[in-house]
């Protein structure tokens, strides 16, 4: 299972719970499955269908421009971040 | 005396010193500038700007304008589509389109003076500006905001009425001046402090500050009367730039052709486009080619400053000097729209250290100000100024040597930052233990007024997308086709990483950058990313080269490609060999020309640590502070071209200087800047900075094939704290203000010195 670590400002939804483990073979999976547990996640996470803008998802330490779709591996470290650019 | 690194001898290109492909035309004048551009047929376009920080809009009349003689084409925001609320994504970010194209010309509101109103196409530019006197508009001044902490109030003027606070995706349900609050934590942050035996905490401002490119933006449009757009520009990225172009006008991007120019640089600034959509509705318009050019003042007042910004910074360390608890409340301007630097600011605060138990909470607030873009390692250097000027004063409290004290705590692979991943093999440790061993360190610094400072610093460097076609030519060289705009000697790093990969000289490979016609979608370049990123696709192009090489070599030899090896650019099968030279020559007689090309998407960061050592004399009756010595050390990964490696060291712990020392945008009680020029806004020049010396330090990044680390950021990261650090020995203030400039710096000496002989302390 992959583990999600649940952003400080989330955890009112998890009840301050700061990291789960959540089944699934892509993104989109994890969402649906952390939100099913925590109503509410996906809300936060996403918009219009794709990661909310503002936000990017880091797994294993790379920040995954595959959106939904990226592959999620069992023992993953999942984290949702601020997007970054640079100068 | 810049310190060198030995040619890397693990290769035969890289860590060489090649002279830069685009060197003769760039020493001769002979490379082509956006200003350098003359189209038959070419007006000029001009923009009218706010005189007010904040107005309503009552009326734009641009009658008289339009009769004016020699005056071809008006534009005003009304002439574009409308875009509310909706989303591009720009590769590196999503970006709300009707706050971009409010920025390129306003819509109902003007939000920061400079703010451009209305655009005009004349014959010549000084028939542009007349006509642009006869441009009437009428406004409604507003009360404005400029201060990030005035702009947070809840009785600050607001500027936009549709703006609530995000949360992480938590919409908050009243308008507000702050579009995002980030919160990080980790840890059991509060019993940490409590545990703690030392505690700091302090409070740090620094200013705006310009990137300060030496090229003002300019932009040439023509709307062909077949419906497609060419856009000649000076541009970071040019995909971007055609994006975000064909987004504001609502065609598609195949319809527009962004030609990337020689750029003057950009350090951030020239990712947004401010003139290209109002350069091609006025062609569009008049059915000219339309050139446009800023001033010096325009860029100033019209294009992104990096943030101002307050911060709270607080550390718990325990005698033994560890660290053991963080905290950071941050608050960064974004300006005029939503969008700044916070979320980079709020990762980087505590990046170099491990730390347990942190938390940071980090506000985006918008201002009366141009709409901030990104300025190298965008967010870190304010972050950085705070926390390391508070990690030196808490090892002098503990009594711990300033490298030492990092060295304790400094962050490894493992290391899991506040906001949550842990860094893979990085190289700060590296770093300290450069710097401990330096000349500059071990040397003592001597003589009244003197201190040294040392500080250390992080950037992320992003990956993104690239790409890369290369053709070989039957003498046995290489073009390389790219899309990333050379700023800093891309084309050579990029060039060289595929010469290494084919075994030929870098000489051999002839790099091009082309339009967005001529090669696949590239990202910026941007994010410390070029050499990384384009060179990661430049390996792949020749790993392609190489095998269709290795086939047709085996058609040569009428053997099984398997029985074919390249070894260092020869290419050899049962005691014959070939040259790539002479297999190149060859090539016609065995199915024609060979073309490789190559995408990639790298999705890691690279990781850029360093730590920057400074000696600064303090003029005890000016406060003018004049820096003696200076080193900055960095782990690059792997210095593909040395020299530029140590160009960008010394380029941006320069332009850090200036942040330190004097640069600023002053502003008048009304919002309005008072020194949009580079007279009064004071960047430094080759007089007021010793030689930089740079110590590269190479720990290879495992993510990239030659070990490469984006190096173009994090040089700027530290100089402000170091210098604050060194000022403080030199004259015995804790400066927690950005620019510590002499008369900010003589105010805290007059204190200072005004504290100590009180009666109170005598």
């Amino acid at each position: 299972m992959a583990r999600v670590f649940i952003p400080a400002q989330w955890r009112d939804l998890t009840g301050g719970i700061s990291e789960v483990d959540v089944e699934g073979n892509v993104l989109r999976q994890i969402v649906a499955g952390l939100d099913a547990r925590y109503p509410g996640v996906a809300g936060r996470w996403c918009e219009d269908g794709a990661i909310a803008r503002g936000l990017a998802v880091s797994i294993d330490g790379a920040v995954t421009a595959r959106g939904l779709s990226a592959p999620v591996t069992p023992q993953c470290e999942i984290h949702i971040l601020p997007a970054i650019g640079g100068g | 005396m810049a310190s060198s690194t030995p040619a890397n001898k693990k290769y035969k290109v890289i860590g060489t010193r090649p002279v830069r492909h685009d060197g003769a035309d760039k020493v001769t004048g002979r490379a082509i500038y956006g200003s350098d551009l003359r189209l038959t047929g070419t007006v000029q376009g001009k923009i009218l700007r706010s005189p007010h920080a904040h107005a309503r809009i009552k009326s734009i009349d641009t009658s008289a304008a339009e009769k004016h003689p020699g005056v071809l084409a008006v534009a005003t925001a009304a002439d574009f589509p409308d875009l509310q609320d909706k989303i591009a994504n720009l590769g590196e970010g999503s970006v709300n389109l009707a706050h971009l194209g409010a920025n390129v010309l306003a819509h109902k509101k003007v939000l920061y003076k400079g703010h451009a109103v209305a655009a005009l196409a004349a014959v010549n530019p000084h028939v542009a500006e007349e006509a642009l006197k006869l441009i009437k508009v009428e406004y409604e001044p507003l009360p404005s905001v400029t201060w990030v902490l005035d702009a947070m109030r809840d009785d600050a003027p607001l500027l936009h009425d549709d703006v609530r606070t995000n949360s992480m995706g938590k919409k908050a349900d009243k308008p507000s001046n702050v579009p995002t609050h980030i919160h990080f934590e980790t840890g059991k942050v509060d019993e940490a402090f409590a545990k703690a035996d030392v505690v700091v905490e302090r409070e740090f401002k620094t200013a705006s500050v310009h990137q300060g490119y030496i090229e003002p933006h300019v932009s040439t449009a023509l709307w062909n009367e077949d419906g497609h757009l060419t856009i000649w520009t000076s541009t970071q990225g040019s995909f971007t730039a055609r994006q975000q172009t064909a987004e504001l006008l609502q065609i598609p991007v195949s319809q527009v052709t962004v030609v990337p120019c020689e750029i003057g640089g950009g350090f951030g600034g020239k990712i947004a486009v401010y003139l290209e959509p109002v350069a091609a509705m006025l062609s569009r318009k008049c059915g000219r080619p339309v050139k446009m050019v800023m001033n010096r003042d325009e860029v100033f007042e019209g294009t992104g400053p990096t943030p101002g910004s307050f911060m709270r910074v607080k550390l718990g360390a325990t005698k033994a000097g560890k660290l053991v608890a963080g905290e950071a409340w941050l608050a960064y301007d974004a300006g005029a729209f939503p969008g700044g630097m916070i979320g980079p600011g709020c990762m980087c605060v505590f990046s170099c250290y491990e730390i347990a138990n942190a938390r940071v909470d980090g506000y985006d607030v918008l201002a009366n100000k141009p709409k901030t873009q990104a300025y190298r390692a965008p967010g870190a250097t304010q972050a950085a100024f705070a926390c390391e000027s508070v990690v030196d004063e808490m090892a002098e409290k503990l009594g711990i040597d300033p490298i030492e004290f990092r060295l304790k705590n400094a962050a490894k692979e493992g290391t899991r930052r506040v906001d949550g991943p842990t860094y893979p093999r990085i190289g700060f440790v590296e770093t300290l233990k450069a710097a401990q061993a330096s000349d500059h360190w071990k040397t003592p610094l001597t003589g009244p007024n003197r201190g040294r400072g040392i500080a250390s610093g992080y950037w992320f460097n992003i990956g993104l997308k690239s790409s890369a076609t290369a053709n070989v030519n039957s003498d046995g060289t290489v073009n390389l086709i790219e899309g990333s705009t050379d700023i800093g000697g891309t084309r050579t790093s990029i060039a060289m990483q595929l010469a290494e990969t084919l075994g030929i000289a870098a000489e051999d490979v002839k790099p091009r950058v082309v339009d967005t016609d001529s090669v696949g979608y590239t990202d910026v370049t941007g994010g410390s990313r070029t050499t990384f990123a384009t060179g990661m696709a430049a390996h792949e192009v020749g790993l392609d080269i190489r095998k269709q090489m290795i086939e047709r070599a085996a058609i040569l030899w009428d053997c099984d490609p398997a029985k074919v090896e390249c070894v260092e650019g020869v290419y050899k099968s049962n005691g014959k060999s070939l040259s790539f030279r002479e297999l190149a020559g060859k090539l016609g007689h065995t199915g024609g020309p060979v073309v490789g090309s190559a995408t990639v998407s790298p999705e890691g960061s690279s990781n850029g640590f360093g730590t920057h050592i400074v000696d600064v004399e303090v003029d005890p009756e000016t406060a003018k502070v004049t820096i003696l010595r200076y080193t900055a050390v960095q782990d690059v990964g792997t210095a593909i071209h040395p020299s530029y490696v140590e160009g960008q060291m010394q380029g941006g712990s320069v332009q850090g200087i200036g942040w330190a020392l004097n640069e600023e945008y002053v502003f008048d009680g009304q919002g309005r800047m008072q020194n949009a020029n580079y007279l009064d806004y004071r960047m430094p020049t080759a007089l007021d900075v010793p030689m930089i010396e740079t110590i590269i330090v190479e720990v290879p990044n495992p993510d990239h094939p030659y070990g490469v680390r984006g190096v173009g950021e994090t040089p700027i990261v530290a100089p402000p704290a170091a210098i604050a650090n060194a000022i403080y020995r030199a004259a015995g203030v804790r400066m927690q203000e950005l620019p510590m400039s002499p008369p900010r710096l003589w105010a805290a000496m007059s204190k200072s010195s005004a504290a100590k002989n009180s009666p109170a302390k005598k």
